[in-house]
């Protein structure tokens, strides 16, 4: 059981008009790791997720998800199995509070039937809730954070709300885009036991980062991507001493003097 | 007393009584709670007050149609503000509605007690049905095809000479009385009025706010935006078809001319003059604009001229709307309070 995975991508391949961005691309993803997938701007790291949430229509391939094909599923049905995501270019309800922006996910068919906003009592609170995961992710639960509008929070404050959204659904798998992208040093070093701890609970997080030596240190395994093709899969370890991610990704030899600048 | 004074500061009263959220208050007073509850009272008050003190049978029968029109505003302000979809559909609601009335009456012989919700349910459902193909996009889509349909309908009811034709339906049954047919009709505005506002607050309208903010987070959410635009629609094309249930056995008559355009344009311009997004604030428009236009008659034909010219006088002077500037102002009155 343990051995099937729990996400399985099978030659996925899409055209925008005669542009190839992404060409027979196929990983699997197993249940309780962390999968980071790099590649320079532009290799289709994007597309892989929009692919697999079902957000574009793939041009051939298949999405199975613990065996099920999900490959035509319109994305609120990818979201309600479990495979939730996060956007590059963060997109919070903006004219609602931080704690408002929680009760739409908890609204969800899927929140309904885990009862995952059922946080007090029987009947529970969705506002109470919302607040609760907005706690759990690093929002200071008796200042006035939680209760400013989504307009006016910081970038640091909305990318984890963007997990926060993620985590409102009791997901099986969070597919990261770039949620280390735009912050500050001691901001992501505030995230990443966050995401460590994600892991220990049990969700399966495939994550797309530029900042390698965050990424290289809570994943398990790395894919690359260059040009929509699959370059190589492996530890972290094997992907820095190989040839052509040097050339393709980090642009030279040294990669320590690469991480550093990161 | 010149210590008395400094100390106590001015500070504004609903920022006083305001906690963290729009949604809580801590009212400790009977001036707190008048201050929350006043604006309410002069509303419910003054719409049933309104029909006993206006001078005439026929101003009693323009705050009538005021009424109505209110209803498509409300309508138009929900979907436009709360779910961010811009109708043009309150001919093709107000016809819907009429038709079914019509028919339901005069072949079925349905009292008007029954005729309206029957109406309003069903037309709400056809309306919902004959929209749903444009609701999976974004953009101008839902306002051109229900712009479409009133003319569609109208001229398909012209040329196959169905329904009665160009002659309409006729011999509707009126309400019992004139008090019974206006004190029903603002009942179930204010009714509709404060239900709405309650159900843009609850986390069902929360969800459709979120469909016009960010419909792509809804949809990885986990929730179809389709199915909750439709939910909205249902809403909005409900109480469109009530109203046009209304003007029947108003009327007596239903006709093509209840696919007019007059009624997708009213509710829009009363809806930006009252300010939208407040829903209370197409009624107030609805109350304005509707007298003063029966109020131009005198004017022949230049009625539309003056009438142009009052609506352009409000997009620049007051582009808000009335009701939005008037809660700006009444959010800033001050009290002293001891520091």
């Amino acid at each position: 059981m343990k051995d099937d995975p729990i996400l399985k991508v099978d030659g996925i391949t899409k055209f925008f008009g005669g542009i190839q961005a992404l060409s027979d691309v196929s990983f699997d993803v197993h249940e309780g790791e962390i999968l980071g997938i790099i590649g320079p701007n532009g290799s289709g790291k994007t597309t892989v997720v929009n692919c697999i949430t079902g957000f574009i229509k793939k041009s051939a391939g298949h999405v199975y998800f613990r065996g099920k094909d999900i490959s035509r599923k319109p994305p609120h049905k990818i979201a309600d199995m479990g495979v939730t995501r996060t956007f590059q270019i963060m997109r919070p309800y903006y004219s609602l509070p931080a704690y408002k922006n929680l009760v739409i996910p908890l609204f969800s068919p899927r929140s309904k039937r885990t009862g995952g906003w059922r946080g007090g009592g029987r009947l529970g609170d969705r506002n109470t809730v919302g607040i609760d995961i907005l706690e759990e992710i690093g929002f200071e639960r008796d200042s006035y954070v939680p209760y400013k509008l989504a307009a006016t929070l910081p970038t640091g404050y909305l990318k984890r709300l963007e997990l926060a959204r993620c985590l409102a659904l009791k997901p099986e798998i969070i597919i990261c885009d770039e949620i280390f992208s735009g912050l500050s040093m001691s901001e992501i070093a505030s995230m990443v036991p966050l995401i460590e701890r994600l892991q220990m609970e049990g969700i399966t997080l495939i994550m797309i980062e530029h900042r390698l030596r965050e990424l290289f240190r809570v994943t398990d395994r790395i894919m690359v991507l260059n040009f929509g093709k699959k370059l190589i899969e492996g530890s972290p370890k094997t992907i820095m001493a190989n040839e052509e991610v040097k050339t393709a990704y980090f642009g030279s030899q040294n990669v320590e003097e690469v991480m550093d600048h990161a | 007393m010149t210590t008395a004074i400094q100390q106590q500061r001015k500070e504004r009263i609903d920022r006083g009584i305001k906690v963290r959220s729009d949604s809580i208050y801590a009212v400790m007073s009977l001036r707190e709670l008048s201050y929350l509850g006043l604006p309410r009272i002069i509303l419910i008050v003054g719409m049933l007050v309104l029909p006993l003190v206006v001078p005439s049978i026929y101003w009693q029968r323009v705050f009538t149609i005021c009424c109505i029109y209110a209803l498509l505003a409300i309508s138009f302000d929900f979907l436009a503000h709360y779910v961010g979809l811009v109708s043009l559909g309150g001919a093709f609601f107000v016809g819907t509605g009429g038709y079914l009335a019509a028919i339901a009456n005069t072949s079925l012989g349905l009292p008007p007690w029954l005729t309206i919700p029957l109406a309003t349910v069903v037309g709400g459902c056809l309306c919902t049905l004959l929209l749903l193909p444009c609701l999976p996009l974004r953009g101008v889509y839902f306002a051109i095809v229900s712009l479409m349909y009133p003319l569609f309908l109208a001229r398909l009811i012209e040329a196959l000479d169905i329904l009665g034709g160009t002659d309409g339906i006729m011999g509707i049954d009126s309400f019992p009385n004139r008090w019974v047919e206006q004190y029903s009709l603002i009942v179930i505005l204010l009714l509709i009025l404060f239900g709405v506002r309650r159900l843009v607050n609850t986390d069902l309208g929360l969800v459709l706010r979120g469909v016009m903010d960010n419909d792509q987070a809804i949809r990885a959410s986990g929730i179809s935006v389709t199915f909750y635009k439709s939910v909205a629609v249902f809403i909005a094309s409900s109480m469109g078809c009530l109203s046009g249930a209304f003007l029947v056995h108003i009327y007596m008559w239903s006709g093509i001319s209840q696919f007019a355009l007059d009624f997708s344009i009213i509710p829009i311009a009363a809806t930006i003059v009252g300010g939208g997004g407040t829903l209370a604030g197409p009624l107030l428009g609805c109350l304005l604009l509707v007298p003063i236009s029966e109020l131009l008659r005198d004017f022949g034909t230049l009625r539309i001229v003056f009438y142009a010219l009052i609506l352009v006088a409000f997009i620049i002077f007051r582009s808000e709307g009335l009701l939005v500037y008037g809660q700006r102002k009444y959010h800033q009155f001050e009290r002293w309070i001891k520091i």
